[in-house]
């Protein structure tokens, strides 16, 4: 399976998504600058995390204009799994590929820390590999991740069971806890903690892995041809 | 050329978490009287002359300088001025 890394410039997390990709789950991973403009060649697009042109106006709203955005909704279109974390996240609802926006943490505090997740919905192409309200270590580094959205959306997100992830203790003022989201089809995965930086126990956590299984795993159900 | 001075504000109904702190500062500053603070952006573009202004302006607040699923905005055109 051919994964796409994005870099947008200020992304900071591209190199540890290439190394859940290529060292971790075993599969192919390549750079794609945020200046190009054919993503046809990936099975998966992956938006990593960092300080997309500098977080300049708001979280990703520059970023969301890249030439390869363009590319990044055709794919959603076409129902390739598409990952947003972090800074990745904030640039798939500025781009509307997500319902919401981000604001500042409730406390106002750039928070980088270990935090518990509970799985809400593992019937995603990105959370099979979980168990239903299976608790995951998985670190968190942001500012601005305080998930915002109005009554009828939220209404909406939890009627079709598009919360994939929650905070068991919130740590940034959230609405419902919400750490992640998928869009209507399923196969576009917003979430503020970095699962990529939670693939070897090494780095504190391995619980991140079975995301990326989980893509790959439902991409070969899909894809598998019988000779 | 014109001035446009545009105001970007979270909506009254999201709440603000620097407008919060910066309100409790005031307060334990003694300035009880003050009793709500909203942050917002204060932007300035300068614009040639150009057909259908106030439409364009408002195209690009939507469709950059204010993210309206959490933002109001609000903008002023100055005619007349110097370059």
């Amino acid at each position: 399976m051919k994964f796409a890394v994005i870099v947008f410039p200020g992304s900071n997390c591209d190199v540890d998504m290439y190394h859940a990709i290529k060292d971790e789950l075993g599969e192919e991973a390549v750079y794609v600058r945020y200046d190009e403009q054919n993503l046809a060649n990936y099975d998966a697009i992956l938006l990593p995390g960092g300080f997309s042109y500098g977080d300049y106006l708001r979280s990703g709203a520059i970023a969301r204009f890249a030439p390869i955005m363009a590319e990044v909704v055709k794919a959603a279109e076409a129902g390739k799994p598409i990952l947003g974390v972090c800074n990745g996240f904030q640039i798939l609802l500025e781009a509307g590929l997500l319902p919401g926006a981000m604001k500042r943490n409730k406390n106002l505090k750039f928070m980088c820390r270990p935090v518990t997740l509970r799985v809400q919905n593992n019937e995603t192409m990105f959370t099979s590999a979980y168990e239903i309200d299976e608790e995951i270590t998985i670190p968190i580094a942001h500012g601005e991740g305080n998930y915002y959205c109005d009554e009828a959306t939220l209404a909406t997100l939890k009627q079709e069971n598009r919360i994939a992830f929650t905070y068991a203790d919130n740590p940034n003022g959230s609405v419902e806890d919400i750490a992640g989201i998928v869009n209507e089809k399923g196969n576009v995965l917003g979430m503020m903690p970095h699962p990529e930086r939670a693939v070897d126990k090494l780095l504190g956590s391995a619980d991140g892995l079975n995301l990326f299984k989980s893509i790959l795993r439902n991409w070969r159900e899909s894809h598998v041809t019988h000779a | 050329m014109y001035k446009v001075k545009v105001y970007v504000t979270l909506k009254e109904s999201v709440l603000d978490p620097q407008g919060s702190a910066v309100k409790n500062s005031l307060h334990s500053l003694s300035y009880q009287e003050v009793e709500d603070v909203r942050i917002g952006k204060y932007m300035e573009l300068t614009v040639k002359d150009t057909e259908n202004l106030d439409q364009r302006i408002k195209e690009i607040c939507e469709k950059l300088l204010a993210n309206t699923v959490i933002e109001d905005y609000t903008y002023e055109i100055e005619e007349g001025v110097a370059q």
